[in-house]
């Protein structure tokens, strides 16, 4: 849609406004992205292969996707719980509630790292009951998934409270008064309706799990071969001088950031289109907003 | 069974009750429970730890640890870092708001997507590339210093770098959708009545705009404050330098000096309370200009 003249700038301030913002964008997005390639690349694909497919780099990359796998149901589950019982339902305390789901987005990600070491390491509170039995949590598998569920816990239900809010619950009422049962109208009302939604969340989810640095690199103990995620290990290469093999597996989670904005891209075209007929609820789930994951 | 009395004691049963019940379908009871319990065991009974650990200081020590020179050097870098990223955001986040809505250029929807790769971007992946990039040898880094005698890797000119690619989004993604909102005869209007282009912009779309801009720039600031992985690699961490408020956390934690590290991260969470409250009242604010637009 072209603008007619007194509604736009002239053609040059027009000329400088992009020149300028597609200038910042290069320089702050696209050469650190191009870096990475770059960087990982420097000498060679053998060593490129070499170094994501050593035992470290591998068990790296395996704990990572464990790690996504049990956070991210987990956090699905609790996101459907909580968009359900704040979207469907009337009680007192609702925003005080909604902002509580925030507070991970505005924790320091190593301040939810230190919550757990301070329950659980040595000194903490169940510090000893732990050793007792043996068990360990803080610099251990089981820590890592907790820094990450801390981390990664409001993507979900941030997606989903405003979208149900937005849907109401009419469409649920309906089948109430059809004769449905709770998991019925869940399965074949709720959930058309908002499955772009929790995919979109899930994404994000998704790609906060695999990324996360801060949190989990204070309960890991950066154990290689144990406890180390793709970034802990990427930081360990980096940090050891070897640059190429550092960007190598940097690379491989640039992949998977440029993937997920991919997915999140196709999921928004495909919500803010109108559904064909043959999916009459659909059409009327309201377009995924497109807003900032940590709003 | 259908003798009216049952009929009507039938009816007026779920009535009476619908006062107390906070809605008709089934399962709030089941959601609810599980969203208070899965939030209290893993965010606000571990954060309780906090305040609780630091407590052991006592007063005057947890005073004295979280005002200790390094410990201020650190919260003035962290802040002051924090605020200058936010403003180049706020102003170039605006500015490519704007030619996103606005302008017509080829490529545009691929540059449109990418603005939100620093979310899905690991944050130590940033880090050690921004850190290749401006290093000595790196792209930017060798011609910088030699041009410019402008040293940025490991100084805190670092820190802002990495913390304006952590808030590039927030401030675009904010403005963009209360942008494309804004009607076009708003502005033929102002036009019509002898508005210049200029006039046009500053009187009549920016105040539209304030509101979610002030908002991109508090969530882009409360970010910034935060953010550990993309910092560490470029910062140096010279301590009184370029050494970030949750970098001191880390290193009391490595020190076992648990109450330490637990009274500056209580003070860090009483800040970002602060903001999410700062950042609450905006966009209840934004959402009455939103309203009052409609």
């Amino acid at each position: 849609m072209t603008r007619p003249d007194h509604l736009t700038e002239p053609r040059w301030v027009r000329g400088l406004l992009l020149a300028l913002a597609l200038g910042f964008l290069a320089l702050f997005l696209l050469v650190p992205l191009a870096a990475v390639f770059a960087e990982a690349f420097k000498k060679g694909w053998e060593l490129y292969l070499a170094a994501i497919t050593e035992p470290d780099a591998w068990s790296a990359i395996q704990l990572t996707l464990w790690v996504a796998a049990i956070s991210l149901p987990l956090n699905l589950v609790f996101g459907v719980a909580a968009a359900w019982a704040i979207a469907k339902f009337q009680f007192r305390g609702k925003q005080f509630l909604i902002t509580l789901i925030d507070l991970p987005f505005s924790v320091s990600p190593v301040v939810a790292g230190l919550v757990f070491v301070l329950l659980f390491g040595a000194q903490g509170w169940l510090g000893p009951w732990l050793m007792e039995h043996d068990l360990k949590i803080v610099y251990a598998v089981p820590g890592v998934v907790l820094a990450t569920l801390f981390v990664t816990f409001p993507f979900i239900a941030r997606e989903l409270i405003p979208l149900m809010q937005a849907q109401g619950s009419e469409e649920e009422q309906a089948a109430l008064t059809l004769g449905a049962s709770g998991w019925q109208i869940f399965w074949r009302v709720t959930l058309p309706n908002i499955k772009w939604g929790l995919l979109y969340g899930a994404i994000l989810c998704n790609a906060r799990a695999m990324g996360e640095f801060g949190a989990v690199s204070v309960v890991s103990g950066h154990v290689r071969g144990l406890t180390n995620t793709m970034t802990l290990h990427v930081e360990i290469l980096y940090n050891e001088y070897q640059f190429s093999a550092a960007f190598a597996v940097a690379s491989l989670l640039a992949l998977l950031a440029l993937v997920t904005l991919l997915v999140k891209n196709l999921i928004e075209w495909r919500s803010a289109r109108p559904e064909p007929a043959s999916a009459p609820m659909e059409a009327m789930a309201a377009p995924v907003p497109v807003r900032p994951a940590t709003a | 069974m259908n003798t009216p009395s049952a009929a009507a004691a039938g009816a007026t049963a779920p009535a009476g009750r619908q006062r107390n019940r906070p809605g008709v379908l089934p399962g709030f009871g089941i959601s609810m429970g599980y969203t208070v319990l899965y939030l209290s065991l893993l965010v606000l009974i571990p954060l309780a730890a906090l305040p609780i650990k630091s407590a052991g200081l006592g007063w005057d020590g947890f005073w004295d640890t979280v005002t200790a020179p390094r410990v201020v050097a650190s919260y003035r870098l962290t802040f002051g870092a924090a605020l200058v990223a936010a403003l180049v955001n706020l102003v170039f986040g605006m500015l490519v708001a704007w030619v996103l809505v606005r302008y017509r250029f080829p490529g545009k929807k691929v540059l449109d997507a990418l603005v939100d790769l620093p979310f899905a971007l690991p944050t130590a992946v940033a880090g050690i590339a921004l850190t290749a990039l401006y290093a000595k040898n790196g792209w930017l880094g060798g011609p910088l210093e030699q041009w410019l005698g402008l040293k940025v890797a490991f100084t805190p000119l670092g820190i802002v770098v990495a913390l304006i690619f952590i808030g590039i989004p927030f401030v675009v993604r904010t403005v963009q959708p209360v942008l494309e909102d804004i009607e076009r005869e708003i502005e033929e209007a102002a036009a019509s009545l002898g508005a210049s282009r200029w006039q046009t912009i500053r009187r009549v779309l920016l105040p539209s705009v304030l509101p979610a801009l002030l908002t991109g720039f508090a969530l882009a600031f409360a970010r910034a404050v935060g953010e550990y992985g993309s910092v560490v690699f470029i910062a140096g961490n010279r301590p009184m330098v370029s050494e970030i408020t949750p970098l001191l956390i880390i290193s009391k934690l490595e020190q076992y000096d648990y109450a330490g590290a637990a009274a500056i991260a209580t003070v860090m969470l009483v800040l970002s309370f602060a903001l999410l409250l700062v950042i609450n009242l905006l966009q209840g604010w934004q959402a009455r200009r939103g309203g009052r637009h409609a």
